[in-house]
């Protein structure tokens, strides 16, 4: 691996990358089954450098914003490395936004240029949004030969002649835009800089290694920071080799781990949860003393993987279930949001170690990682090299707001002094998560004090966000809340947010009002729609200008049963 | 060519067969997700069904953020 502690920037580590790993695998993308391409890291420099020329002779100068919105691809990387190269900073962003939240993003983060998918274009291109975002260019990627390009370029005729001058970057520079969430109130753009991501790709690699060799899937999207780290920087650092599928249908991906002989996956919890029902199911279909024999040898490899993983031998004691994994498979990197402690000992006692952990984009991802030494299924693990986490406010049973002291810590939201004043102060990242510390230094979670909740797909929803849906509803007054904001559940499981009505004198709760609520709530994406109502009997409190105070109200709501007051959506 | 009332009406065939709903329980209006009770990847596995049936390709950008039949109806018809 690159000694990274030698590099000023993300575009300075890759370009060597490109240098020392000439002609080793980086990329291999397949569809449906079928492979498409395979890159050498001298392939992908070929790539990679016209495209830089071409964004330069665009006027693309440092400081300069271009967003990409891909789903993952090679191109996606082949871009990121060219933005870098030029010394701008990328805004990746999510492909599954709808058209008119991806405008707010790209006109928030100011983007120059959008380098994405004509299939992706073609949905974007239709809003009016576009002219009040500042884009001066569009870059489509894959069109078909006769097709409208709606005022785009072709990504594969923007082609620079002559070399480019790499342009670099100090550690200080901001790197990457990431929306971590809130495209409906505040769009929270975290300022990464290229600091960030060289220490937590040393402090992640020290646990989990990459080297020439691995084949490391790429599933959850690249914009978010899990894969951009482990999906991307971290892999290309070590010289290993990435994976895409164009088609990410369960089918194809159960298929590739045992073509591409897979070494490292991450999942969100709720796709790692399927997998858990599909092999159970498939444990439970077995003849009687099959499962018998099956049993045995699992309890076995659970005795003998108690203190630490030992891979090659529960390849051999369970060589089947290992045999549908490829073979390969090192661990499975979970992560965006909380797992079920039972799941991740499913998959342990298999002899496939999940590699839990805990982090946000805030803090550069990952700020505890299960060291598997011994695995502990019921925390988030311990904090990584270079991490200061400590607990403060803790109550009498020790649990207090997990903060983040370390050189990862975003340097703030991008046009929002005042929220990034409030979230790190004094160097030190406060998350709102609560949690404490076991005797043997491995963190512990119970909820959460922020008013949002974290899907198992790992999709962060702010209850305020929401509220933009219900705007108009036909009554006194409302708010969205996060359950477990108003009943504090010490736990993170169960996750729900609610709209609190308030009626107006007189006014009762009638058929055409529940019918509006859950039509309106119908037209949320699906991951941000409320899950219960609740009717609320009194004034909510207002501040001097007449906004809610919600702490105050919460407080007030915790007084009702919980059970009793939710009524179902 | 089938017509879109042809297409809606198959897929809710296919819908109803796969996720065991007693039949002429789902509307094109519905809300997969909701009515069916699924998760995203469960309704991916719709979608190759679907893709299997109708003999087409759909792209995963096509249907992303589509929730409901009559949208995916549409998309669908697209490509017939």
């Amino acid at each position: 691996m690159l000694d990274l502690r030698k590099y000023n920037s993300v575009g300075e580590a890759l370009r060597d990358a490109l240098e020392t790993w000439p002609t080793e695998v980086c990329l291999i993308e397949s569809d449906r089954g079928e492979e498409k391409q395979r890159l050498t890291y001298r392939n992908f420099k070929d790539r990679a450098i016209p495209l830089a020329k071409s964004l330069q002779d665009l006027g693309i100068v440092p400081g300069d914003r271009v967003a990409i919105i891909m789903t993952n691809q090679s191109k996606w990387l082949i871009s990121a490395y060219a933005i870098f190269f030029c010394g701008a900073t990328l805004v990746p962003l999510d492909f599954k936004l709808k058209p008119e939240e991806q405008w707010q993003l790209l006109k928030h983060s100011a983007a120059k240029v959008l380098i994405t998918e004509y299939g992706i274009w073609r949905q974007l291109s239709i809003p009016p949004a576009r002219a009040a975002a500042n884009l001066k260019t569009v870059l489509a990627t894959e069109a078909p030969e006769n097709a409208d390009m709606a005022g785009a370029e072709r990504w594969e005729e923007r082609k620079g002649v002559n070399a480019p001058a790499f342009v670099p970057q100090k550690r200080h520079d901001v790197a990457c835009i990431v929306y971590s969430s809130g495209t409906g109130g505040t769009p929270k753009g975290c300022m990464m800089t290229h600091e960030n991501y060289l220490e937590q790709c040393m402090a992640l690699t020290s646990l989990y290694p990459f080297w020439p060799g691995v084949r490391y899937l790429s599933i959850l999207p690249t914009n978010h920071a899990i894969d951009f780290m482990v999906g991307f920087f971290g892999p290309f650092t070590c010289g290993a080799a990435v994976v895409h599928l164009r088609t990410l249908r369960p089918e194809y991906v159960r298929e590739a781990f045992p073509k591409y002989e897979i070494t490292y996956v991450s999942l969100v919890p709720l796709v790692l949860k399927n997998l858990q029902k599909g092999l159970q199911a498939r444990f439970d279909a077995l003849p009687e003393s099959k499962r018998k024999a099956f049993d045995a040898l699992r309890n076995i490899n659970r005795l003998l993987t108690k203190d630490r993983p030992r891979p090659w031998l529960s390849r051999k004691l369970l060589g089947e279930v290992h045999a549908s994994f490829g073979g390969k498979l090192e661990a499975i990197i979970v992560g965006g949001a909380f797992t079920e402690p039972r799941t991740l000992q499913f998959f342990y006692d298999l002899g496939i170690p999940v590699a839990n952990g805990y982090g946000l984009t805030e803090a550069g991802t990952a700020v505890t990682v299960n060291d598997l030494k011994p695995f502990r299924a019921d925390t988030v693990g311990k904090p990584l090299p270079g991490m200061a986490v400590q607990i403060r406010n803790a109550d009498s049973d020790g649990i207090g707001e997990v903060t983040v002291g370390s050189k990862t810590v975003m340097a703030g939201y991008l046009n929002e002094p005042a929220l990034t004043a409030e979230t790190v102060v004094d160097g030190w990242l406060r998350t709102g998560d609560m949690g404490r510390f076991d005797s043997t230094g491995h963190l512990q979670l119970f909820g959460r004090k922020k008013n949002m909740i974290v899907t198992e797909e790992g999709k962060n929803v702010y209850a305020e966000d929401v509220e933009q849906a219900f705007e108009g509803l036909q009554v006194k007054e409302f708010c969205v809340f996060a359950a477990n904001f108003i009943w504090s559940q010490r736990s993170m499981l169960n996750e729900k947010l609610l709209l609190v009505i308030h009626l107006e004198p007189g006014q009762v709760f009638s058929s055409e009002l529940e019918s509006e609520i859950s039509t309106r709530n119908a037209r949320l994406t699906n991951y941000k729609r409320v899950h219960g109502l609740v009717i609320y009997q009194e004034d909510f409190p207002l501040t001097a200008s007449l906004k809610i105070k919600r702490s105050e109200l919460a407080q007030r709501l915790s007084a009702l049963d919980r059970e009793q007051s939710i009524l179902p959506i | 060519m089938r017509t879109i009332e042809q297409t809606t009406q198959e897929i809710l065939e296919l819908a109803t067969k796969q996720f065991k709903v007693p039949a002429g329980s789902l509307t094109a209006e519905d809300d997969f997700y909701k009515k069916l009770g699924i998760d995203s990847l469960q309704a991916l596995e719709m979608l190759s069904r679907l893709e299997n049936h109708f003999r087409i390709e759909l792209p995963d950008y096509e249907v992303q953020g589509v929730s409901d039949f009559k949208t995916l109806a549409q998309r669908i018809q697209a490509r017939l």
